[in-house]
């Protein structure tokens, strides 16, 4: 029988730093819930936003595959790979830490909020060369339809990261109903959304609502306004 | 009175940060080292409340920083250290402390 776990948009950690207005869906940085730690694999969470111009310095990062999903606005990225980019809504930027990189990141736009979902996986493997990707997404694939965008494999749909998680976006009409099949046995997925009122495996969720399902190998979906959209994270449960 | 928290790491600059991080806090005293060597020398001298085990530590080197800290202090928490600055610091150590 699945199990579930549902984090209300409210109960959420929240830090406003002026420039930066911070949600974690689990444990960071300030904010440290003991029940809130990880989800399987999934160990960060954030949805932030940024003022026009705002952003991060150089830090450095080690051992995290780290998923940068842009929901408005853009970022502009530099690290110490040698890699300066613009990642902008519709786009996905994956940087796999490993051995250590530093990197910044800025709201591309000086007039312009910034709105995006960082999301940090535990590697499968440790201390591997850093590396980085981004990605165009055809946003178009998304509509009534759960459109991979991450995936352990090179040559398979979207970025690819160092772990066996497959991360897929979908926008719906209201009243669109599907089935979501886990994509390896053992997997959980934690649905997050993003936008409207969905209802997932008979929990309704509303907008920045996450609910983690594992002990099962499919879930049920139904959009219960016309502007639903989710991010679905198919990951392992154990560390 | 402070923790006293010892990070080993491979990576000079993230090695700098933690370094920073974990003396910000005054509940906090931070040692970091790249040096396993200089690591069990430290713990020889004095009391630790944690260990850190940050990036570039093969798992060789683990086991054996593990089995010569634990020798000097049975009982000391080792916790690998992920992502390499302070996102998930303060969380790691709450769980390891409580």
């Amino acid at each position: 029988m699945s199990q579930f776990i549902l984090h209300k948009e409210n109960t959420r950690g929240h830090a406003n730093h002026g420039w930066l207005n911070a949600h974690h869906s689990f444990s960071f940085a300030n904010y440290y819930n003991p029940e809130r730690m990880h989800f399987g694999v999934l160990r960060v969470l954030n949805d932030d936003s940024i003022d026009g111009g705002m952003g991060f310095g150089s830090h450095p990062h080690d051992n995290m595959e780290i998923i940068t999903i842009p929901l408005a606005g853009a970022i502009a990225h530099k690290d110490s790979m040698g890699n300066a980019a613009v990642i902008k809504n519709g786009e996905i930027q994956v940087m796999s830490a490993g051995t250590g990189v530093s990197h910044s990141e800025f709201n591309a736009n000086a007039d312009e909020q910034l709105n995006l979902l960082q999301i940090w996986l535990f590697p499968n493997k440790k201390n591997v060369t850093p590396r980085y990707d981004q990605m165009a997404l055809d946003v178009e694939a998304r509509h009534n339809n759960f459109q991979q965008i991450l995936s352990p494999n090179a040559d398979d749909a979207g970025v690819w990261i160092h772990q066996d998680a497959w991360f897929s976006l979908g926008k719906f009409d209201e009243g669109f109903e599907t089935e979501y099949k886990i994509k390896k046995a053992g997997n959980g997925v934690y649905a997050f959304v993003i936008n409207g009122e969905v209802t997932i495996d008979g929990q309704t969720l509303s907008k920045r609502d996450g609910l983690g399902i594992w002990d099962t190998d499919k879930v049920s979906f139904k959009a219960n306004s016309a502007d639903a959209e989710v991010l679905l994270m198919d990951l392992p449960m154990e560390l | 009175m402070p923790l006293t928290i010892l990070y080993i790491g491979r990576d000079a600059e993230i090695t700098t940060v933690m370094h920073r991080l974990l003396n910000e806090r005054p509940e906090w005293t931070g040692l970091t080292v790249c040096n396993d060597d200089e690591a069990v020398s430290i713990c020889k001298k004095q009391q630790l409340d944690l260990v850190l085990l940050g990036n570039g530590i093969n798992a060789e080197c683990e086991a054996t920083l593990r089995q010569k800290l634990t020798s000097i202090r049975p009982g000391l928490k080792i916790i690998q250290h992920y992502g390499g600055g302070s996102g998930l610091l303060y969380g790691e150590i709450m769980s390891a402390i409580n």
